[in-house]
Parts: structure tokens; sequence; C-alpha cells
């Protein structure tokens, strides 16, 4: 389960940072992703994916965030 | 030798890597690549960060070099204690040439090595008694000291002292910071860790002192120079531009730098981030905590100068974007006048790199800008982040090499032949008696600045001085030379 840090790219995609293992990665595809609920199975540009419940409100970037790895 | 079509260095890398056993094969050719600018992601051609090859000869340095050497050493006006054996604080002792103002020994101690000095006893009973007392006799001794790091070697992380124990009880009674780092140079594979836990160690420890201090009188325009180390005057020759276009630098991390303006850092509105691998961690950080954005910006050679201006004047409002056109008219005929004298004596000619943490990337622009072409660079101690970042900046078809070894370095420059090399003092005397023109890129040759466009005059002249000095004819003896090219050269 590791931390994760989103922040947006200066070309506005999501970069998602795992600090521990100095990874970073732009997100693919995000499941739930409306203007008020954000999470579910997030895609990385690499194929991996992690899993977050979604929650609402959507969560305002840069923040950590705790992930589980999705198979 | 003209440059190599992708195939061939293919072919190199191949032939490179035959002399070794069958599994450091496997691991080292992960390690090595052809650069294609098509790719978008590094990890897919090249591995990094890993742990070197035991037997091999890589240039790396361990986590305590890493916090002490880069990140916390040169604030000023601390003191660092080398905790542990007298050697590690010893060897490595001023010979980064991070420039600050100050008088050494009474309000600043850049140049100064304080160490615990650990004898058979202190391993066996433990160094925390030690290390309290030299607390006390450096506070003595030094009171113009604004705070102490402890920065670990080896031994302490193995013998299990408790420093931040220590460090609690000596920030009581002394009334300042002291900040206990563990760095012990057994973590992680190379400096680049050591840097990560420096840069928690400033998380947690410094950032923030001041959140709830509003003394600081802050402006709309204040930024911070984070990751800029002050080389031979680096962080002064970015700063003046960074003012001349009307900005206010509030801090500079860590060349220079101060407890104070460290403290004050979480009150900048933009925080310029010119190494990214020692401090993209604390500036990720503090985007998160305190909302301050951050960009990484390139100050080696006018063109990327030009951009990083632009790029930052981008942040902030018209007067400022004016203003930043302003200085680049302003330096304009003095960096064509560089390149007008350089130009021509530089053109064409091949470099290969091999430094740390932003320079295999970041001073490419600035050889092109002379004209120059640099045809392999690699990085000590990158991850796969700064590779993302390089390929783009890389001609495709050009070697990257990732920690390479002594030998493999050696054999790429045979083959490559480039006409000028730039890596550190442990690799300049073999390549300067291989009769190649060679740089220190690390602390520019004991020259600098590099850094704005005042340091691109300097790097130009350093760069021609080097590459076009007549002993480079000279490495044959006389009498070994043949009849015709005696001719040639008195013909020339
Ligand atoms: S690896 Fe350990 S002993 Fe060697 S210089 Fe680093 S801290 Fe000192």
């Amino acid at each position: 389960m590791p931390n994760v840090m989103i922040r947006i790219k200066d070309n506005g995609a999501l970069l998602f940072y795992i600090a521990k293992k100095d990874q970073e990665d732009e997100i693919a595809t995000v499941e739930v992703d409306t203007d008020n609920e954000w999470g579910g199975v997030v895609e990385l540009t690499d194929g991996s994916k992690y899993y977050i419940e979604p929650m609402s409100p959507r969560p305002s970037f840069p923040t950590t965030l705790r992930f589980k790895r999705a198979e | 030798m003209t440059t190599m079509t992708r195939e061939e260095t293919q072919a190199l890398i191949q032939e490179v890597l035959e002399v070794y056993p069958e599994k450091a094969k496997k691991d080292r050719v992960l390690h090595l690549t052809v650069n294609d600018q098509g790719v978008e992601q590094s990890k897919k051609c090249i591995t990094s960060n890993r742990k070197s090859l035991p037997g091999v000869m890589t240039i790396r340095g361990c986590a305590y070099a890493g916090s002490k050497g880069v990140v916390w050493g040169p604030i000023k006006d601390m003191i660092h204690i080398s905790h542990g054996p007298v050697g590690c604080g010893q060897y490595s002792r001023a010979g980064r040439r991070n420039y600050y103002v100050g008088t050494t020994g009474i309000n600043t101690f850049g140049t100064m090595n304080f160490t615990s000095d650990f004898q058979e006893k202190d391993i066996v009973f433990g160094g925390d008694k030690k290390l309290s007392k030299i607390l006390t006799e450096i506070d003595q001794l030094f009171p113009l000291n604004k705070g102490i790091t402890i920065q670990s070697e080896c031994p302490i992380g193995l013998i299990g002292d408790d420093i931040e124990a220590v460090s609690k009880q000596g920030a009581k009674e002394l009334e300042k910071p002291i900040v206990p780092v563990r760095c012990e140079g057994f973590r992680g594979v190379s400096q680049s860790l050591g840097h990560h836990i420096a840069n928690d160690a400033v998380r947690d420890w410094v950032l923030g002192n001041r959140d709830n201090d509003t003394s600081f009188e802050v402006t709309p325009y204040d930024v911070t120079i984070i990751g800029d180390y002050n080389i031979g005057g680096d962080a002064w020759a970015s700063r003046t531009l960074l003012e001349e276009m009307g900005l206010r630098v509030i801090a500079q991390w860590s060349g220079d730098g101060t407890l104070a303006e460290m403290e004050n850092t979480p009150k900048a509105k933009l925080n310029l981030l010119h190494c990214y691998r020692s401090m993209n961690y604390v500036s990720r950080h503090m985007e998160e905590k305190y909302g301050i954005p951050w960009m990484e910006y390139n100050f080696f050679g006018p063109t990327k100068i030009a951009e990083s201006l632009r790029k930052i004047a981008g942040f902030f409002d018209e007067s400022i974007q004016i203003k930043a056109e302003k200085v680049i008219e302003k330096y304009k005929a003095e960096f064509d006048a560089v390149i007008a004298k350089y130009r021509p004596r530089l053109e064409g000619k091949r470099v290969m790199l091999y430094v740390g943490g932003l320079r295999p990337r970041h001073i490419i622009g600035a050889y092109e800008d002379l004209g120059m072409e640099v045809v392999g660079t690699g990085y000590e101690f990158a991850h796969n982040d700064d590779y993302d970042r390089t390929i783009k900046e890389m001609g495709n078809a050009t070697l990257i090499y990732d920690d390479v070894t002594g030998y493999e370095f050696e054999e790429f420059v045979k083959t490559v032949k480039p006409d000028l090399i730039g890596s550190g003092i442990k690799e300049k005397y073999i390549f300067q008696k291989m009769g190649i023109p060679f740089r220190q890129m690390h602390s520019w040759d004991y020259s600098g600045p590099y850094h704005g466009y005042d340091g691109f005059a300097i790097f130009a002249r350093d760069m021609d001085m080097t590459i076009n000095n007549p002993c480079w004819n000279k490495m044959q003896a006389p009498w070994l030379k043949s009849e015709t090219e005696d001719a040639s050269a008195e013909a020339a």
C-alpha cells in the first residue's frame, strides 16, 4: 500500500509519484473521474494498476493518497 | 570520425560487454542504451538506480556524500558534524568549491571539517556521550553558529547510536536547531538516497520552524533558488538575472545559503529548481503542504537561459514578463560576441559527458550554442525520471550509459573518439593520458561560474582553451613521429 503523491503536470496530466520507490509516472486512466468523485482503478502509462476507494468530493491536487496495488 | 549510426553504437555496446562474465553482462546490458528520441519512457530502454556490480569500478559516492557533501554542507552558518571516523569528512573537505560570503570560523563554516573522530572505544561503548560533549564544545568555540547538523557516517547506524535523542537534548540546552541526519553511507545504492534523506531531514527539522512567524515581509515576487550549490559562484550568476527581471530571491538552497533562508522558504511564491535530482523531494513537499508551485529551469547557455527566463516570467504578471525580455535583450550583444568568438573554434567538436545530478542533460544546450555536439552522456546516480528528461535532449543514436564502469567508459571513448570529455577528477588523468582533452564538470575544473550569461562566457573560454590547447599535438615523442606528420605540422 504505497503512499503516492499526485500532482498536475505542465501538460495537464496527473503525475503519480511513489516517494518510497522514487517512481514517477503519468496516470493514463482513472476509473471514476467526475466533478465530485475520483478514484477506483488507476492505470499508469507503463501499464501498472493501482486502486483507491472512490472519494468524494474530488481531492484537490497536489495531495498524498494511499493506494493499493491492483492486479 | 563521423557520427555513428544506431547499428554501430549498438554493436559497440555489445563489443564492450563481451569481456564480462555472463551474469555481469546480463546486468550491465540494461544500463547501456542507444538513444531513441521516439521512446516516451526511459525505463523501456535503460535501467537506473540499481546497486553497482561488485568487482567493477564505479564512480558513485555514498549516502553520506549526498547529504553532507551536497545538500547540507553548503548551508554556511550551520556546523555540520561528520559523525564517525575522521576520514569521510576530511577527504571530502572543501573539495566541492561551493562558494560563500562570510568569515570562515567566525560566522560561516563551509570549508571547515568538524568530526567526532571515532576511536575503537567509541565503537565499543557507543558515541552518544561524546556527541553531546561535542555539541557543547562547538557552541562554546563557535558561538555564532546558527545550528548544528549531525551527519552520520557508516558506523553510527551499525552500532545503533541514538543521535535523535542526543539532538533533542542538545537543542534544549543550546536553544538552537540540532538536526540529526541518518545518512549512513551504506544506505541506498549511491549518493542519491543521501539527497532524499537530507531532504526529509530538512522537511522534518527545519521547514516548519517559522510557520507561525509572520515577521518576514513578503512580496508578490518572492522566489527561491533550489538545488544550486554555487559551484564557483553559479548561484550568484543565476541570482543576478532573476533580480534583474524584478524578482526577489529570498533563499538559496543550498550554495551560499543560511538556515534562516531555508526556514523562510515556505513564504516564497515560486520555487525554482535547478538540480531536480537532489532537491525535488522537498519541492514536492512544499507544493503539497504550502501550495508553492515549483518549476525546473536550466541556466546553461543562452538558448536555455532565455527559454527558462520566459518560463519563469510566465508565473508572474506582465511587468515581469516585459523585464525578462529586457534582460534577454540586454545580454544579447554579450553572448552573441561570445558565440562569434568561440563558435568557429569549437564548431563540430564532439563531447562525451559523465556527471551527476542534472548536468548530463542541462549542459547539452550550452554545447549546442557553441556548435558542439554531445555524443554520449550518462549519470552516476540518476533515476528513470532523469533519463525521461534526457532522451529528448540527446540526439538520436547517441550513447547513454548509467553508472558506467571505469572499463566501459574507456572502451567507449576509444571507439567514439570524442574531442572532449566532461567528467570528474577520477576520470581526468586517465583520459588526459590517452590524449583526450578533459574538463572536470563537477567542480568546473577550478573555474566557474558556468550558470547564467556571465557563466556562459567563462564556459566557452574554458572549453576552447581545453580543446584547442597546443599540448594535444605533443602526445607523441618527436622521434616517434613519421616524416609526413612533421611536414604537415610545419605546413599548418
Ligand atoms: S561509505 Fe561510509 S565510511 Fe565510506 S565515506 Fe561514506 S559514510 Fe564514510
